[in-house]
């Protein structure tokens, strides 16, 4: 197996090989999650930070659950309780965190490119958990991994991601990672929300969500961010909904079997009918699940190598 | 007395149409003579043999900041004319974004006075169109041309106003400044590079080319109406060497310049996160670069400016959303147009220096930029095919921006003569 870079940036910088290895480790972490007793020794005496530069729920709680169910050591900055308010610069604050001995540092910010400065500068580990508009490769992590356990792989498969393209991480982290494991990849959205050139990218991109998941194994809605409304990217939300939303009688244009996902919290009757966040097709609460697997084994692979 | 004689190089004086081996001699500040073997003696001459080295006149860049007064902890004075000197420069015009901003009379007296006590080589002001670079009301134009400005701009920000634009050509055409734009249309330029592929790649928020070629088109039809003398300032986009092409067709006054870092970078550049990539406007793609060489090739764009913008460490070190624009120019600047022009066969050397020295001074209105008998000695001595590798922590600017470090590329400054005096002498600043 290719040794691991000290941090997980993006999975733009992952081989096949290292993307399949974190979803194989991942297995057994959902195994021990199933488990009544959840607590393992996989990161004892590790300590692991979460600096977060921007709100989350989820994905915090999901990091944090994956350390502790592995016996780490956490602890979490976030802006407004640190130095961060009083003016300190990010390399600085990443510098304190990485001189108190931690292992790995896992941040979000709204930056594209911040974990990569951070990442230059720190001994630690740095996870990427959301940077910007670039990657969020954790979450893109747990989706293909969901989606190869419903679907038993992820070659030749259609996925449809539909949505604000232009500005997701969640978008741009799956393309390099299911492309890479040989899905056909198609984006679908208003124009002005799908970012220039992203065809190069090897993703077909349409302006017609009819066509972006005809025939698709898998559906990804992502979440519409209002302000995007404000800034003149759409008209009004009724708008996006009547265009660019998926419901039941849409989801029918792909393939019966289809899986639909989406990286939460969802804008219901927007992006996404009620029915068909409820339905049967849906996988979004597993992917929550998987997503605590998924950190878990990032965790362990990225700290792990540190050691030697 | 003061008394050098150059012998032996190859002479290259665009204004004049001279390229021929011929010899210089210099008595205190002025030009003497050029001519053929020129016979003088006297063991108080200094003689430079310049054989096989580039004679011409001391560089001019049209657009730099300097940064004092206000930000000295990035530039001053002192140290910007160093690094120009040591670039080959002999004149720089400095941009007016400093703090104050030169909207005023005692600003430029500042300017003055400490380029008279601190600065190697000759500095010009250029003052603001608008006051406090807001847009809103003109400047003092009038006073600060007779302070001693050579342009007018709010460089670093567009007049946004159509009509303040207008009032601002109009008005500067009374006093015969040439008013310098950058061009950008802000609403549309929110973002932190060029908007493509690569900004794709990297999620970074683009700059489309259109913000840059609308205020483009708006100036020109601006000077068109007013036919007052419009400088466009660093054209970076192949739809503004067009329009601006087809604006001298058609006989509007208008002038341009392009800088080093948009004839031999591009978007690509800024692959990982590079903020010394980082600058307003952004670098490009390959066909931008290849449509600001056709430019500058067939005198669409009439100047190359360095756009000399010192940052701090700490400005450039931080999240690309947050790193300032710009990078420092003076200290490459030659050597780019003689890798990336002249030794692609896209420009002679002598056009290079043309564009580099008398063009802008022509532009700017100032008695520079030729070797003219009578004129200031001040000169450059160039060998064009000797190699360096850029090296940011040999720079005498105090910053170190720069997305050339590790470089190889040819061209070198022996000497820079200004008024006569050595600033560079066999490649060291004196």
């Amino acid at each position: 197996m290719q040794k691991p870079k000290k941090d997980l940036l993006g999975l733009k910088d992952l081989s096949e090989e290292q993307i399949t290895n974190i979803l194989e480790t991942a297995k057994t972490m959902k195994y021990i999650m199933s488990q009544k007793n959840k607590k393992t020794g996989h990161l004892v005496g590790k300590s692991i930070v979460t600096l977060f530069y921007e709100n989350s729920t989820r994905t915090r709680i999901s990091f944090e659950a994956a350390a502790k169910y592995m016996s780490a050591f956490t602890s979490s900055v976030s802006v407004g309780t640190s130095s961060v308010s009083k003016g300190e610069n990010l390399i600085d604050t990443a510098k304190t965190i990485d001189a108190m001995g931690t292992d790995a540092i896992i941040i979000r910010h709204s930056m594209s490119g911040a974990p990569h400065l951070i990442a230059a500068n720190v001994k630690a580990c740095v996870i990427n958990a959301g940077d910007g508009m670039n990657e969020h490769p954790t979450q893109a992590l747990l989706d293909i991994f969901t989606i190869k356990e419903k679907k038993g792989t992820i070659k030749g498969l259609k996925v449809a991601i539909v949505g604000d393209i232009a500005h997701s991480r969640v978008a741009r982290s799956n393309i390099w990672g299911l492309t890479k494991l040989g899905a056909e990849v198609s984006v679908g959205g208003p124009a002005t929300l799908i970012p220039p050139d992203i065809s190069k990218m090897g993703v077909k991109a349409y302006n017609s969500v009819q066509e972006a998941i005809l025939d698709a194994d898998v559906v990804m809605g992502l979440r519409i961010q209002t302000e995007r409304q404000k800034s003149g990217l759409f008209p009004s939300v009724s708008e996006y909904a009547r265009f660019f939303g998926i419901d039941e009688k849409r989801l029918t244009l792909a393939k019966p079997d289809v899986l639909l996902l989406h990286p939460g919290p969802v804008n219901r009757g927007i992006e996404l009918s009620t029915s068909v966040v409820d339905g049967e097709k849906s996988v979004i609460n597993e992917q929550v699940t998987n997503g605590v697997a998924i950190r878990m084994a990032v965790l362990y692979l990225y700290t792990r190598e540190s050691d030697d | 007395m003061m008394r050098i004689l150059i012998k032996n190089g190859r002479v290259i004086d665009p204004a004049n149409g001279i390229d021929g081996i011929l010899d210089i001699y210099i008595e205190n500040e002025t030009i003497e003579e050029v001519g053929s073997n020129l016979d003088y003696s006297g063991a108080d001459i200094e003689q430079i043999d310049a054989s096989g080295k580039i004679v011409a006149p001391g560089l001019v860049d049209m657009h730099c900041h300097l940064r004092e007064p206000g930000q000295e902890y990035k530039e001053d004075i002192e140290t910007g004319t160093q690094s120009a000197a040591m670039g080959g420069f002999t004149s720089v015009a400095c941009m007016p974004n400093t703090d104050p901003v030169v909207d005023n009379i005692t600003v430029v007296e500042y300017i003055k006075s400490k380029a008279a006590s601190s600065a190697c080589v000759n500095v010009f002001p250029i003052g603001a169109i608008t006051k406090g670079l807001k847009g809103e009301e003109l400047a003092e134009i009038g006073k600060l041309k007779f302070a001693g400005v050579v342009g007018i701009s709010d460089d670093g920000r567009p007049v946004r106003s159509p009509v303040l634009m207008r009032n601002a050509l109009e008005y500067a055409k009374t006093f015969d400044t040439p008013v310098i734009s950058h061009c950008e249309v802000a609403e549309l330029a929110e973002g932190s590079m060029n908007e493509g592929y690569v900004s794709t790649l990297l999620g970074l928020k683009g700059i489309s080319r259109a913000a840059e070629e609308i205020m483009v088109a708006r100036d020109i039809i601006l000077a068109k109406y007013t036919g007052a003398s419009l400088h466009i300032a660093h054209v970076s986009t192949k739809g503004s060497v067009e329009l601006i092409r087809q604006a001298k067709k058609e006989g509007v006054n208008v002038t341009c310049e392009t800088c080093p870092h948009y004839f031999s970078l591009t978007e690509n550049a800024v692959m990982g996160y590079n903020t010394n990539a980082k600058m307003n406007p952004p670098l490009r793609t390959e066909a931008d670069v290849e449509a600001i060489i056709e430019g500058l090739s067939d005198d669409t764009i009439d100047a190359i400016a360095t756009d000399h913008a010192p940052h701090h460490e700490d400005e450039k070190n931080c999240e690309f959303d947050r790193a300032l624009n710009g990078i420092v120019g003076f200290e490459t600047a030659l050597s780019l147009g003689i890798e990336y022009l002249v030794k692609t066969k896209k420009l002679t050397i002598e056009r290079l220096i043309n564009k580099m020295s008398y063009a802008p001074a022509r532009i700017l209105g100032i008695n520079k930029g030729t070797l003219s008998e009578g004129k200031n000695a001040d000169i450059v001595i160039i060998d064009e095919n000797k190699q360096r590798i850029i090296d940011k922590n040999s720079f005498y600017s105090k910053s170190k921006n720069t997305p050339y470090h590790g470089y190889k590329l040819s061209g070198t400054v022996e000497y820079t003569i200004v008024g006569g005096k050595f600033a560079v002498r066999e490649g060291i600043l004196i």
